[in-house]
């Protein structure tokens, strides 16, 4: 039999001509209005540069609610439904935003930078500089940047345990910001976990605020902090008490009531400690989604917090159009000198004249990790599997632990029962990916902000591995949830819909096989796709 | 021909692949499966998870297996049956003519009105034309029958061998001797290679000429939503379904074309050119879900041929070598495209249907600038880019 070979037209379904320009365009473009994000910004400005500083504060009373950005654990007042009030006090907080006006910087608040991208493999479609996606309530579009300064600063680091999952259970960025930022923190009485720079920061802003403190928990048998300002809480009243972790909080009609501590080795005498709110201050995480979405290189440095983009002298990242500053770099460190000399060197790559960069010197803080990995240790050995490592989903430690699939299956099975991390190790090193689709931790509304790195951790304790070693559940766009109204291109190319297909649009791709070679083929073709 | 005891590698751990290891693990065989990455993860992993492929000559076998596949893999698929497609463009009221056309015969199916759809799909809203109910077909959940086949493998004595990279072949006497690795050869009886977008250039290492071109295309995934009766609709251009967790997950419109893909990595896979134009279409397809929020979006870089069918050949020479590319469409054929596999390695025929459509020799008029003239190409090549920080 001789076969006839029947192509398809021409393809003219491709991204080829359907792509569009950006709605608008800057220069620079800054993302994040922090002490970095500002700096940069009011630099870049100064220079006569074409500036946008972009900021999702005041974000809406909905996403406070859903803890994006921070772990706000249901403990805003009703004072964040008011938006007028929030950018009032989102500008007295922050003198550079007042500054950066003046200086003609095109400050751009509660909106949220979603997406960002270069051209890259895979996407030939922005040659100049790039693109970043922006929405606020109610719409979203596209803005051109030559240069991109991401500061984007970090968010909390959530550990789980008994009863963590109601309102009261919060994390220490997300208490700076109701503190600081909003004046909107509806708790009273906290007691905090950890002991180093970030818990001593939230124990001593607490008290500022005329807010009582009960005490200070810490995993590890020494507190970690520095011993003089650890000292200065205890006169001012704050327990601190070491070798403990929570083992629960106990619920009340408002939420937390009470911490049950237990001793980290643990069985042991337990404590509970009345409180309202138990506030997260272990760690925090450098938020770094959109240079992963961009495709910036990244790697673990754990004296910085976690992963964070590999960067060379004054912020550049791998990514020639993209720069780095402030914590979203690397926790710690002069966040001013460094968005400044980010914005020189962005400056300098535009041609355009700048001062030259300062420099930011090199920072090293204690090892995150390490630190991290004792508290999942003892918050697994004190409250067990049962505990929730995925709030969204719904999946215990044990589960994660296990690989077993989402309950909601009500999938039993001998064959599943036998598998477990360790098996799934077997086969090669364990990826968080991997176990996100097959447990559906880190999978949830919360886009994994309230779990990614305790599921991580929890795995590197399964799989007996250096948490380091784990990679990173990959960030996709968009990095904030977007309803689909909002996020929908309501000025779409007409190439777009006029070549839209379901898949590829082979038409000899879909003639049913019994009539290839006869003339129902022909038919076929002519009708063209079926649907 | 592979006998009890003969040893095959397979060379791709995409769903393709894995099927046909566990195919052949099933008849008594020694299966090693090679995989550059972690098995499933890409395109195989990465799909609507669609299971309703009327025009292929697997089809019969598809619908066969599928509603078994639960109890014979003892792992969860999360399949479905049925599927609902449907319109809100006036124009496309009479879609159901296109689909009498090609479903073939003994297979239910019936055209709904506009209010038929609504009553089936809450989500859907007043703007629904018309639609198509599909009492066969149906969906399941890609990534997680990707590491069903990979474990049921092996609970058959499959070697699943991952972060495992294929160089090369050692042959002999007409006959592939062993698999050039990453981590060093591996001998073996009869070689599979389904390792989708790769498939040309490992074909091309042993002399054949198997015409391929790769694509990324993307999908967007929402939060989840209250399920619906059933979770298999789509249509308005959009393929995809409502998880079994109630997450809507939609893909179609533009794809982009890649020039070529690494044969030891996997190819960078960004999203965010069509998302937007996803998000829209999932909007007017479903109106009642508008408020949904987008959680993430994936890209899945697939192959086709050129024209857009598959390939599931035992070659003639080497004469011990399967290949298999699915162009574009295998998640939903894998049960039967791995029986098809695993029948062409041990008895050299495919035992329950004709494929010899799908002959490779189909090609061989195939002109060389055939990419060009069907104009599958990227977008214009930009000029290098400056060196950014090491």
């Amino acid at each position: 039999m001789t076969l006839r070979l029947t192509l398809p037209a021409p393809d003219r379904h491709s991204i080829i001509g359907k792509t569009r320009s950006p709605d608008e365009r800057a220069e620079i473009v800054v993302v994040g209005a922090g002490p970095a994000g500002c700096t940069a910004a009011i630099e870049a400005a100064k220079a006569g540069a074409s500036v946008v500083l972009v900021d999702e504060n005041p974000v809406s009373p909905g996403l406070i609610g859903t803890d994006v950005p921070f772990h706000f654990g249901g403990r805003a007042t009703n004072a964040v439904q008011s938006p007028e009030r929030l950018v009032e006090r989102v500008l007295e907080s922050n003198p550079a935003l007042a500054k950066a006006f003046e200086l003609g910087v095109d400050v751009r608040l509660s909106t949220s930078a979603w997406g960002a991208w270069v051209a890259g493999p895979g996407l030939k479609l922005h040659p100049e500089g790039g693109i970043v996606g922006l929405a606020d309530e109610t719409r979203s579009w596209l803005l051109g940047f030559d240069r991109l300064i991401l500061a984007t600063g970090a968010r909390d680091l959530n550990l789980s345990f008994a009863g963590s999952d109601q309102p009261g259970v919060m994390g220490a960025q997300a208490l700076h910001a109701l503190l600081t930022r909003y004046e909107a923190f509806a708790g009273r009485r906290l007691v905090i976990l950890g002991t180093g720079d970030l818990a001593v920061r939230t124990a001593e802003l607490a008290l500022d605020h005329g807010l009582d403190v009960v005490a200070l928990v810490e995993a590890r048998d020494a507190p970690q902090g520095d011993a003089a300002r650890l000292a200065a809480l205890k006169t001012r009243g704050i327990e601190i008490l070491t070798g403990r972790v929570p083992l629960a909080a106990e619920a009340g009609p408002d939420g937390v009531a009470a911490l049950v501590l237990a001793p980290a080795s643990g069985d042991g005498e337990r404590r509970t400690i009345p409180c309202d709110t138990v506030c997260l201050a272990v760690g925090a995480v450098p938020v770094i989604e959109l240079f992963d979405v961009l495709g910036a290189k990244r790697a673990m440095n754990s004296a910085r917090g976690g992963h964070v983009p590999v960067l060379g002298a004054n912020g550049a990242t791998s990514l020639p159009h993209v720069f780095a500053a402030g914590d979203c770099a690397g926790l710690g460190g002069e966040a001013e000198a460094a968005g400044r000399s980010a914005a020189r060197a962005a400056l300098a790559s535009l041609g355009r004249e700048a001062d030259a960069p300062e420099g930011v010197a090199p920072v090293t803080g204690p090892d995150a990790l390490a630190y991290q990995l004792d508290w999942a240790r003892a918050l697994l050995a004190t409250g067990g599997e049962e505990v929730l490592a995925c709030l969204c989903e719904d999946v215990t430690r044990g589960e994660l632990l296990a690989v077993q699939p989402p309950r909601y299956l009500g999938w039993r099975s001998n064959a599943i029962a036998r598998r477990s991390l360790q098996t799934l190790a077997e086969d090669g090193p364990v990826d968080q990916d991997q176990i996100k689709r097959l447990t559906r931790a880190c999978m949830g509304a919360c886009q994994a902000r309230r779990c990614r790195e305790q599921v991580a951790l929890t795995m590197a304790l399964g799989a007996n591995v250096l948490p380091e070693t784990i990679p990173l559940a990959g960030y996709r766009a968009p990095v904030r949830p977007l309803p689909l109204a909002v996020l929908a291109d309501a000025e779409e190319p007409e190439a777009m819909a006029r070549d839209w297909n379901v898949w590829f649009g082979i038409t000899t791709q879909w003639v049913g096989y019994d009539d290839i070679g006869t003339e129902r083929e022909d038919e076929q073709l002519r009708a063209g796709m079926p649907y | 021909m592979a006998q009890a005891g003969t040893s095959v590698v397979v060379v791709g751990g995409g769903v393709t692949g894995l099927s046909a290891a566990w195919w052949l693990a099933r008849s008594g065989v020694d299966v090693t499966v090679l995989e550059k990455g972690i098995v499933g993860f890409e395109a195989s992993g990465r799909n609507g998870g669609g299971c309703t492929h009327y025009q292929s000559p697997l089809f019969h076998e598809e619908q066969r297996l599928w509603p078994q596949m639960d109890e014979l893999l003892g792992y969860p698929t999360e399949h479905q049956q049925k599927r609902l497609i449907f319109q809100v463009d006036e124009a496309k009221a009479d879609f159901h003519k296109g689909l009498a056309m090609r479903i073939p015969q003994g297979y239910a199916w019936e055209v709904l009105d506009g209010k038929q759809v609504r009553e089936m799909v809450p989500l859907a809203g007043d703007n629904a034309v018309s639609g198509v109910l599909c009492h066969f077909g149906g969906h399941a959940n890609p990534q997680r029958t990707s590491q069903a086949y990979a474990w049921a493998g092996q609970d058959l004595g499959v070697k699943i061998r991952q972060h495992v990279s294929v160089r090369g072949f050692e042959t002999a006497g007409g006959r592939v001797t062993g698999v050039e690795t990453s981590e060093g050869l591996v001998g073996c009886d009869a070689v599979v290679i389904a390792a989708g977008p790769q498939t040309g250039k490992l074909a091309a290492m042993l002399g054949v000429d198997l015409p391929m071109a790769a694509a990324r295309a993307e999908m967007i995934v929402t939060e989840p939503l209250p399920l619906m009766p059933m979770g298999g609709v789509d249509g308005h251009g959009l393929y995809g379904r409502q998880t079994l967790r109630g997450n809507l997950a939609y893909g179609g419109g533009p794809h982009e074309w890649y020039d070529d893909v690494a044969l030891e990595s996997a190819p960078a896979r960004p999203s965010g050119s069509v998302l937007r134009s996803l998000a829209k279409r999932v909007a007017e397809l479903l109106p009642r879900a508008a408020h949904a929020r987008v959680i993430r979006s994936w890209a899945g870089v697939i192959e086709n041929t050129p024209d857009g069918r598959p390939v599931i050949e035992r070659l003639s020479s080497p004469g011990n070598v399967t290949i298999a590319t699915m162009s574009s469409v295998g998640f939903g054929l894998s049960p039967a495209s791995g029986h098809a596999i695993r029948d062409l390695v041990i008895d050299g025929a495919c035992s329950f249907a004709d494929i010899s459509k799908l002959s490779l020799a189909r090609f061989a008029t195939l002109s060389p600038n055939w990419r060009r003239d069907l104009n599958w190409l990227p977008p214009e090549p930009i000029a290098p880019l400056a060196q950014g920080a090491a």
